[in-house]
């Protein structure tokens, strides 16, 4: 069953213009940082949104729970159209979405306890009373790995380590047992060892309640560990989306296949098609036209600057924007 | 009692009265001594502020340890009984405008559009205007009273709450963790009260402890112009005004202690404001 489809979804931020060049020029200029994706998430599925920094994967998962408005598209949640829904409408909806983000040190309000922060969602929605809520945290601070929970409960966030606040931050989406989570790089911050048990919390979580998950990161390792599906994004563009093993066995996209030469394999003699790109992303103000990729790829043909590739259909559940197929 | 506990319990994570500085607590040895004088003035002076001794003019002396004024009141007691009508009257006309003014900001920098801008131009036209010139406009409206001088400070010190709690509500509304509560599916009230005050909280302090600073001299002006507390009551800006014009003739003493008073309890005030900022100041929160 589908729990969230997006289709068509764009997102284009205003540029900040000095005074001297609105009165010199009225054209107003824009960050295309979502152009049309579309895309579905099955329930119980974990979707990975993979792509460099810049590309809209972070606007993709704001957007899908609402702290922005989308400009235009359509997202549908658990059978309900929440693309312009008002923020009196969604609250009642955030119950059964919720959203951890890449700063664990900026997310958590620094003058309220731990206990407080864990307990708050469910005091907002009137879930529990306070005393309810507070047995509910403690036992949620045991099952994130905090113990001994009274005395995390009483500390405040400054007084903990960036993996521990992470382990907070999921206590928090967690306690109103969602349905859906859009996990926003939520290992990237993190010391390197501490991601693994993070990311193990979070397939835990995902097994117990069956959850249904957004996964945004940079890291097509990670995206491989634990996802069923990949869309990559190339500057606000779904450029390839398969699942996990078709996409990293038989990677069909020049750039999909340029992310994968950059992971290190364990077997070096590993024969793999290597592609490097050519310079930077573009400044997405003004994208390349044609195919977004074209002044980077190497297996650019003339069409590719002029055209724009839609997502086809190869087989496999695997879908690829490319002339070249 | 209950406030209180949790006021206290917030200074403490703020690490208010663990890393106090030299600034700090010299101001509040200042303050916490002049109203511990004051309250205990019926133990400390034999005299009552407001009833002639007999004897005039008299220079300091054991019996009169700062003297006595033209009217024969003896000065010791008017300068200790003075600083509860000055406490009272700047205590009070701060908290009103904290009270009035802090509100004002979070509403208007938390919502920000049409109300913010009404609220903000009412409010920039009046910080326009210099403190004491409009405290003394309302007070000559009013009429000169110890309520009337409270409501006159007041308003003048209401813009600043809100120019400085809409600032900080502007940048604390746009925060990780403001965003992570509408996630969380939290009301605007609920996010004013329970994210964006307690995180402005300690600025409102340090604005509060320099108001009162401010305010004392505001006091100190309007009743040396006559527009505040109505005679005999004790007060050491209309004790100014009195002796001032006995000040040419050697009598130093009518305009010396009131005045040295009112430069010692503003720089208490003061001394607190600058200490709690440097307290507060996130860069020494950090290192902390």
């Amino acid at each position: 069953m589908v729990l969230l489809s997006v289709s068509n979804l764009k997102k284009y931020f205003p540029l900040q213009k000095s005074f001297i060049e609105r009165v010199i020029s009225r054209r107003k200029q824009y960050v295309k940082a979502v152009d049309g994706i579309s895309f579905i998430i099955r329930e119980g599925e974990v979707f990975s949104l993979v792509g460099e920094s810049g590309c809209g994967k972070t606007t993709t998962g704001r957007l899908i729970v609402r702290l922005e408005t989308p400009d235009s598209g359509k997202i549908v949640f658990d059978g309900k159209d929440i693309t312009f829904a008002k923020e009196k409408e969604l609250r009642p909806l955030r119950r059964k979405m919720q959203i951890i983000f890449q700063d664990p040190y900026a997310s958590l309000n620094p003058r309220m306890t731990i206990g407080d922060a864990i307990a708050e969602p469910l005091i907002i929605h009137g879930i529990a009373d306070k005393r309810e809520a507070r047995e509910k945290a403690l036992e949620m601070l045991v099952n994130v790995g905090l113990t001994p929970p009274e005395l995390f409960y009483k500390a405040y966030p400054h007084q903990l380590s960036g993996g521990q606040r992470q382990r907070v931050v999921i206590a928090r989406a967690m306690i109103l047992k969602p349905k859906f989570i859009v996990a926003d790089e939520p290992v990237s911050m993190i010391d390197v060892s501490l991601r693994a048990s993070i990311l193990k919390l979070l397939m835990k979580f995902k097994k117990d309640f069956n959850l249904t998950m957004l996964f945004i990161t940079h890291d097509l390792a990670v995206a491989r560990l634990i996802s069923d599906v990949v869309a990559v994004m190339y500057l606000g563009k779904i450029v390839e989306i398969a699942p996990v093993d078709e996409l990293v066995e038989n990677p069909l996209h020049p750039y999909t296949k340029a992310l994968l030469s950059s992971v290190p394999t364990i077997v070096p003699q590993m024969k793999r098609e290597k592609i490097i790109l050519k310079g930077d992303v573009p400044n997405p103000i003004n994208p390349p036209s044609g195919c977004r990729l074209h002044p980077r790829c190497p297996l650019a043909i003339e069409r590719c600057s002029k055209e724009e590739p839609k997502l086809k259909y190869v087989g496999n559940n695997h879908y690829v924007a490319c002339h070249l197929l | 009692m209950n406030i209180v506990n949790a006021i206290l319990e917030k200074l403490k994570t703020m690490g208010l009265l663990r890393n106090s500085n030299a600034l700090f607590k010299a101001g509040i040895i200042i303050v916490a001594g002049i109203i511990i004088l004051s309250a205990l003035a019926p133990l400390l002076t034999p005299y009552s502020p407001i009833v002639g001794t007999g004897d005039e003019l008299a220079p300091p002396s054991l019996k009169h340890p700062m003297g006595t004024n033209n009217l024969g009141y003896d000065m010791f007691s008017r300068v200790l009984y003075g600083a509860r009508t000055v406490l009272t009257v700047v205590v009070s006309a701060t908290l009103l405008s904290m009270a009035i003014g802090v509100p004002l900001g979070l509403i208007s920098g938390y919502y920000g559009g049409k109300v913010d801008r009404a609220i903000s131009i009412v409010m920039d036209s009046m910080y326009a205007f210099p403190s004491l010139i409009l405290a003394l406009a309302i007070a000559a409206v009013l009429g000169a009273s110890l309520i009337n001088a409270i409501i006159a400070i007041a308003v003048v010190y209401v813009p600043t709450y809100f120019r400085m709690v809409r600032g900080q509500t502007l940048s604390i509304k746009s925060l990780l963790y403001v965003e992570a509560a509408r996630a969380l599916g939290a009301s605007d009230s609920r996010i004013i009260t329970r994210y964006v005050f307690p995180n402005l909280l300690p600025t409102v302090l340090v604005v509060f402890s320099m108001n009162i600073a401010d305010a004392i001299l505001t006091e100190a002006g309007l009743s040396f112009l006559g527009f505040s507390v109505p005679p005999p009551t004790p007060d050491w800006g209309a004790d100014l005004r009195v002796g001032h014009s006995f000040m040419l003739a050697g009598y130093w003493w009518l305009v010396a202690f009131p005045g040295l008073m009112i430069m010692l309890l503003a720089t208490g005030f003061a001394l607190i404001g600058e200490g709690l900022s440097d307290i507060l100041n996130p860069r020494r929160e950090a290192v902390g």
